[in-house]
């Protein structure tokens, strides 16, 4: 963010705890390999908290750290939203209410064997090749395609799929409620046929515990409705509406210092 | 002088989807990755063949054809070489935005089959009838956009599709109608190249998808009056075959360009932007000129639209009084 000058504060640093829960701890990957076509995929669709992923792939050595130090700059991997060019990434990012259908799609496929009836099976327990997980904004959920996505998941029982609703309660020009109210997320995975939780996101050893439970769930879809703060960790910005900030040498020392405490 | 795969009767009749669903049977029995994807789209007959055959690759997403174009990319992440099957117009119109930025720009390995393309089916309606889909897609960096103009390069087109790594998008006419086959089972095709199918250095008529039948009557009957009208079928809409075009242009010096879509941005444009560019040459375009398309008869519709053979017959005749050497 010092190189651009400017950053998605806040809907990075909201969903820093269950992104480092996922790359740190439940998830299946090799940052040697990130092509290995086994590994779990975590598809980012609210593709503007690039900054927070970014960290996460130069800590898990997906990239190397000075690299982070091109962020924005011309010809750089690493694009002002998420980008497949990068290694780790599967999905580019910036449109948003398209990653949970890409989720669906790699979801499917990990299922998919050869000449059988195991996709739409009901007896198929967890056969699944790998699982997959998907970011989304709260405010992202009032694009159309994310409940055509949410339909085909249950219909088609992706138990190896994971939603996980950074709900932050602010988009990118005011808060939600007051954008497009689209009251509760959770009732609406329900009734979608997802099974859900809400948790709060903020909270590693619940976020931990929230990520273990998906994982038993059977032929279902799971959304976890994480409830978090805008600019968690920025004493000044949090739970203000810190979508795209300024980035002054005055805020990021405001904000060393606290990851410091 | 004509190309040696082009049949010396044109009596057998059949439609292209049926044609390319059987390619893609084929192409499944032997590649496990090949997955057929459809927006509650019939299959057709062939297309039940394959799901028969492969239960576990055909999946259909339901009426979300958004949604249909992203989980193909996801599919494709997952190792999968999916083909998608849905309205021309729809998977334009609804996922425009899908198309560009989880196909195109990730460069996904994912097959887009524009199925009831053009206004001559008549189909069920003016929204139903894709017009805009040379020009909406030419504009995307990255994919490759191909034309067959009958069931044999239509089953070509599909083994190409699914052997070149990376986006295309394949057009096609009505799911229903049959069209005469134009090409020799030994034909190769070849993604980027036009084919040459009659010779000629008075003019030349290039021409993509269905009319290109319509498009060789007029050549042999030119060819009676003493007409040389070479016939180019330009398979692949982009990467336009440039060198075939030039040659075209220098050879013959005029150009009638012929497609069932909107000559703006279209076959027509590309040519028209090449040869400006390159050689400027008389280029008339036979098209849809700019209007929507309507329900109909094809017959009707072609000579309402104005797609007929005598249209594309005096097109040439004005495009050989414009050229520089008279």
């Amino acid at each position: 963010m010092r190189e651009m000058g400017a950053g998605w504060l806040g809907g990075s640093f909201s969903s820093a705890d269950f992104i480092a829960a996922l790359f740190f701890y439940r998830m299946k990957h090799d940052p040697k390999d990130p092509l290995w076509s086994e590994r779990d995929r975590l598809i980012i669709s609210k593709g503007h908290s690039c900054e927070i992923f970014y960290a996460a792939l130069a800590e898990a050595g997906y990239i190397v750290k000075e690299e982070l130090k091109t962020y924005s700059h011309l010809g750089s991997r690493l694009q002002i939203h998420v980008d497949c060019r990068t290694p780790g990434i599967d999905c580019s990012g910036g449109s948003l209410g398209l990653g949970l259908s890409f989720a669906v799609g790699a979801a499917m496929g990990a299922y998919i064997l050869p000449n059988e009836k195991n996709l739409m099976a009901t007896d198929r327990g967890q056969r699944a090749r790998f699982r997959v997980y998907c970011v989304l904004g709260d405010g992202e959920c009032n694009e159309g395609q994310v409940w055509e996505a949410a339909a085909n998941a249950s219909h088609y029982k992706l138990d190896n799929l994971t939603a996980l609703i950074d709900s932050n309660k602010f988009q990118s020009t005011g808060p939600v409620e007051k954008k497009m109210d689209m009251l509760s997320l959770a009732e609406k995975f329900n009734a979608f046929g997802w099974e859900i939780k809400e948790i709060d996101g903020n909270d590693m050893r619940v976020v931990v515990d929230t990520l273990d439970w998906a994982i038993t769930v059977r032929e279902r879809p799971q959304a976890i409705i994480a409830h978090t703060i805008k600019g968690k960790g920025f004493p000044s910005l949090e739970n203000t509406n810190c979508h795209f900030v300024k980035m002054t040498e005055e805020l990021l020392k405001i904000g060393l210092d606290a990851l410091a405490d | 002088m004509k190309s040696r795969y082009l049949r010396e009767a044109r009596d057998i009749f059949e439609n292209l989807y049926s044609a390319h669903n059987r390619a893609l049977v084929e192409l499944a029995t032997k590649n496990e990755k090949i997955v057929s994807c459809y927006a509650d789209f019939p299959p057709g007959e062939v297309g039940e063949v394959f799901q028969k055959q492969f239960p576990d690759r055909i999946i259909d997403v339901g009426i979300a054809e958004g949604h249909l174009i992203t989980c193909a990319a996801g599919l494709s992440d997952a190792g999968f070489i999916p083909f998608t099957h849905c309205h021309a117009l729809f998977v334009l119109g609804r996922a425009y935005n899908q198309i560009r930025h989880n196909v195109a720009y990730d460069h996904r390995n994912v097959k887009i089959v524009l199925c009831n393309s053009g206004v001559i089916w008549g189909g069920i309606g003016p929204s139903h009838l894709a017009i805009e889909d040379f020009a909406a897609l030419r504009a995307i960096p990255n994919l490759v956009i191909l034309s067959p103009s009958d069931a044999v390069s239509a089953e070509k087109a599909t083994s190409a599709a699914a052997d070149f790594v990376g986006p295309v998008v394949m057009r096609l006419p009505s799911v229903a109608a049959i069209y005469p086959t134009l090409y020799t089972n030994d034909f190769r095709f070849e993604i980027g190249k036009a084919v040459t199918l009659r010779d000629g250095n008075d003019a030349t008529i290039i021409a993509t998808g269905i009319l290109v039948n319509d498009v060789l009557q007029v050549s042999e009957r030119l060819e009676k009056t003493g007409i040389g009208a070479r016939v180019l079928d330009v398979q692949t809409i982009k990467p336009l075959d440039e060198e075939a075009i030039l040659s075209a242009a220098k050879e013959t010096g005029a150009i009638v360009t012929v497609e069932d879509a909107n000559i703006l941005g279209g076959l027509g444009g590309a040519v028209a932007e090449l040869v400006t560019e390159r050689d400027p040459v008389p280029v008339k375009r036979i098209g849809v000129r700019d209007q929507f398309g309507e329900s109909g008869t094809s017959e009707e519709i072609k000579e309402c639209y104005g797609l007929t053979s005598p249209v594309i017959e005096e097109a040439v005749k004005e495009v050989m009084r414009l050229k520089r050497r008279y």
